[in-house]
């Protein structure tokens, strides 16, 4: 499958199918920090993604300092 | 996985409320959220008019779109900070949903209206851009609140930017800020009321809630906010709630309930010695405040 990543931007192809946590967890990143989306479309962390699938996955923090 | 409400397949799991939820039944859940949150702490009254602090990211358009569908009578302020595209297209996301909403939005540009940007600021002043960004975010949007015959100001802190914010100023035991680190803050001479409505939203949850409703917002992050001491803690306390989940909300709003109230005592002594800036009539606890000092310094 063909990942879109953000800061900085970049796609990467990803061996499917696996499940979205299991796409996270090999990329390395925190779930709390990112949102999957397949097409137009939320998938949650049991969802399972094909080979040919489209995934962007989507970075949510984000403010500078505040006090 | 399943919708918690309804039982159809679900979209978004928040783990901190153990549920998951199809896209109708999530948008109801972030309606009840702000409808709570306002409701409880008193930021809106019947009839008044709102103005949202727009940056033309995730949270602030999630804000305007939940405040609008709820009925509130809300407009948009979106400033320019200078930040060269990134300001051109963050300006471009706010101006696009105004348009598709009918939905009015004030621009206040500094660079126009000040001669200066925040790369500018953070040179002048030799300190993080981010500090020279929220000194001119608080009085510019203060003002155009105040110009605009606005009742409140909502910004769009959600969750993680106030469970950050905590972190940072119990790791160094910042009581002046801990005391006003309130969900509101009510109007007084020359400021008018500041209220926060997503403060039971994570950011995960208001970008969710822009996806789902098609709402276009600037992803990239800030390039004046890379590696910021802010995003730091954000990142150390999702390592946190990955582990134990809840454990964010748990901390921000325990700290509401149990700590505020102790500091009640300091929020009103400092309240006390805000007087008036004689530049620009605006509060201030200096002769001259935050914000005519940083213009002086950028102007020499």
């Amino acid at each position: 499958m063909r990942v879109h990543l953000h800061n900085p931007k970049r796609d990467i192809d990803v061996e499917g199918p696996l499940r979205v946590k299991e796409l996270v967890k090999r990329l390395g990143l925190n779930r709390e920090s990112v949102l999957v989306i397949r097409g137009d479309n939320l998938v949650t962390g049991d969802a399972q993604l094909a080979d040919n699938d489209e995934i962007e996955i989507r970075p949510v923090i984000s403010g500078g300092a505040r006090s | 996985m399943k919708c918690k409400r309804c039982g159809a397949p679900a979209v978004i799991e928040i783990r901190r409320h153990r549920a998951a939820f199809c896209a109708d039944c999530f948008t109801h859940h972030c309606q009840e959220q702000v409808r709570r949150t306002v409701d409880k702490h008193r930021m809106i009254a019947p009839g008044e008019r709102v103005l949202v602090a727009i940056s033309g990211g995730k949270d602030s358009l999630a804000l305007w779109d939940l405040l609008l569908d709820l009925g509130y009578d809300a407009d948009g302020v979106y400033l320019g900070l200078g930040i060269g595209d990134y300001s051109d297209t963050s300006r471009g996301f706010a101006e696009r949903y105004a348009d598709a909403k009918g939905a009015k939005l004030h621009v206040v540009d500094i660079p126009t209206e000040h001669g200066f940007g925040v790369p500018d600021a953070a040179r002048a002043t030799k300190r993080v851009p981010c500090s020279a960004c929220g000194l001119s975010k608080r009085h510019l949007l203060n003002q155009a609140a105040l110009d605009g015959g606005y009742d409140v100001l909502a910004t769009g802190h959600n969750l993680d930017d106030e469970a950050a914010v905590l972190f940072g100023n119990v790791l160094q035991w910042n009581v002046d800020y801990l005391a006003r680190q309130r969900p509101v803050l009510p109007a007084t001479d020359g400021f008018a009321r500041r209220v926060k409505p997503l403060i039971r939203m994570g950011e995960r949850e208001t970008a969710a809630y822009c996806v789902l409703h098609r709402i276009d917002y600037i992803v990239e992050e800030c390039p004046m906010a890379a590696g910021n001491r802010h995003l730091r803690y954000k990142e150390t306390l999702n390592a946190l709630e990955e582990r134990s989940a809840g454990a964010k909300a748990t901390f921000y709003l325990q700290f509401l309930e149990r700590m505020l109230p102790v500091l009640e005592g300091v929020a009103e002594h400092e309240r006390a010695q805000v007087g008036t800036c004689t530049r620009c009539g605006a509060p201030s606890s200096a002769e001259v405040c935050a914000f005519c000092k940083l213009v002086e310094r950028v102007a020499t």
